[in-house]
């Protein structure tokens, strides 16, 4: 009885993300164009002036459009798992986060259930976009296309627990712009979505650093080398281990006795 | 049901740093009573919602729900409970109908009952013809009207309103509140109903005056205007809010 009240609730709140992301479609163009622009108009442009060597998972040179792909899908989940803290902050706001979190289950199941889908959402965006950079003459392996949903489902859920753990002392809405500023854009710019790591490291040893351990590249990384059939056992582990940490944050950000909310209630 | 009482909060104190919102409260809501906890703004209303509803939790003190204590057995107390909370709470994209699966979703109905349930409820409030409309179409007081159907789809023992009824009109807040007052005596449903406006009343209600984190009295209407020697709850109010300022 107990488990299929877990089952009906995570059902139901995957429904709501569902009927939502239907319901809202300038949501959804909004969340395409933007990695299509970076793909049509920075890629195509920078496609003289970068030329990549052969590196794994890539086995012949590639385009620069070939490349940033991956990090391009990072990209949907990055801005899709802010979005979603940005609902959470919205939610909260106007209550109806209250309603998740006065319904009788725990805690840590309702902020999982809800990363679950948020996650899900962001996949199909993902799916679409690597539609249209196939007709665009981007075509990975048709098993990478197979192989890329686990590395999605993973790097979803740490970029989503990442937002869920922000929105938790996140205290007004206006504050997320400064998230935008202070989180996405150096996640995406410091990492490997945009350069491989050893044209960063030519130019600056510092950013190299950052670029490495940021848990953005690896999501980027597991991504690349999934779309090719390969599994990147490195990447596979930090994104895991940022995901684990990240969740657990959340959790303690929604605890009702230990968490940020008390502080935010002060305010 | 393992205490004759809906809702029990004992020496209850909590504090936003050093500042006291809630200073040593006790106070209980029998089944088949109307509570109205009447307090100006800042009176301390919010908070003891937030608390009851456990999205904080307090160091002093302690809420029992129907028995069970809200931080040591915190799903069973949720699950005798139903919330209709200030602002609304229904998502403004979806409609009526998905508002409410939603809902019985997190209280684990199955797709037959919630439909049944929402039925019963919303033909409750006239309201079952608009379940396909967006809630973004629905006027202020419909909207109440499916918070507090909602509010009822999981059958819990104790409701509580905060504040349900502001930014209402005349009719629409004279609906809510016959309407709420009828389910305590058709269901048997112990209410709890914080407000500041007294006409919000009926003579059977208890009332608990709350003011700057105090119960400054609490009992039957009756029983308010013989202790305070005033002629209405509206005087009372004034007299028992207006002596601390003063």
């Amino acid at each position: 009885m107990k488990i299929l009240h877990y089952w009906r609730a995570l059902w139901g709140i995957i429904g709501r993300e569902l009927w939502r992301f239907i319901y809202q479609r300038e949501r959804f163009i909004a969340a395409l164009v933007r990695p299509l622009v970076w793909l049509f108009v920075f890629a195509a442009g920078f496609r003289a002036a970068l030329g990549i060597a052969i590196t794994p998972p890539y086995e012949t040179y590639i385009l620069y459009e070939v490349y940033i792909t991956p990090g391009l899908l990072g990209m949907i989940q990055l801005f899709n798992g802010m979005q979603s803290s940005l609902s959470m902050v919205y939610d909260r706001e106007m209550g109806s986060m209250r309603i998740l979190m006065v319904s009788p289950l725990p805690r840590w199941f309702l902020l999982l259930s809800k990363l679950i889908a948020g996650t899900f959402v962001s996949i199909l965006q993902a799916y679409v976009f690597l539609g249209i950079a196939w007709l665009y003459d981007i075509q990975p392996p048709l098993e990478g296309l197979l192989w890329v949903f686990p590395a999605l489902v993973l790097s979803g859920m740490m970029l989503g627990a990442l937002g869920l753990f922000l929105s938790s002392f996140i205290k007004q809405l206006e504050n997320f712009a400064g998230v935008m500023n202070f989180v996405i854009f150096p996640m995406f710019f410091m990492s490997t979505a945009l350069y491989p790591l050893w044209k960063i490291k030519e130019s600056s040893e510092w950013l190299y650093l950052v670029a490495q351990y940021n848990p953005f590249s690896q999501a980027v990384e597991l991504i690349r080398f999934a779309l090719y059939g390969q599994l990147n056992q490195y990447a596979l582990i930090y994104t895991a281990s940022a995901f684990v940490i990240f969740m657990i944050l959340a959790i303690l950000g929604y605890n009702p006795s230990k968490g940020m909310m008390m502080r935010k209630a002060k305010g | 049901m393992n205490s004759q009482y809906a809702l029990e909060v004992e020496a209850l104190s909590f504090a936003y740093g050093r500042k006291k919102a809630l200073d040593n409260i006790s106070f209980q809501v029998a089944q088949d009573e109307c509570c109205i906890l009447l307090g100006p703004n800042g009176a301390g209303k919010s908070t003891l919602f937030a608390l009851i509803t456990h999205l904080y939790n307090s160091r002093e003190g302690s809420i029992r729900l129907c028995g069970y204590d809200i931080k040591k057995q915190s799903l069973k107390a949720l699950a005798q409970l139903g919330v209709v909370f200030q602002q609304t709470t229904l998502d403004p994209d979806l409609t009526v109908i998905q508002n409410l699966r939603y809902h019985a979703a997190l209280h684990g109905l199955s797709r037959k009952q919630a439909n049944q349930r929402i039925q019963q409820e919303l033909e409750r409030f006239e309201m079952y013809h608009r379940r396909k409309e967006k809630v973004r179409q629905l006027n202020g007081g419909h909207k109440r009207r499916v918070e507090i159907a909602r509010a009822l789809l999981h059958e819990p023992k104790l409701l509580l309103l905060d504040e349900p009824t502001v930014g209402l009109d005349m009719p629409s807040r004279q609906g809510i509140v016959e309407h709420v007052h009828a389910l305590v005596k058709d269901k048997h449903l112990a209410v709890l109903w914080a407000t500041h406006l007294v006409d919000e009343i009926y003579p059977d209600d208890h009332v608990i005056v709350m003011h700057q984190g105090k119960i400054k009295l609490k009992g039957g209407v009756a029983d308010v205007l013989q202790k305070t020697q005033c002629g209405s709850i509206q005087q009372a109010f004034n007299k028992l809010t207006q002596e601390v300022t003063a």
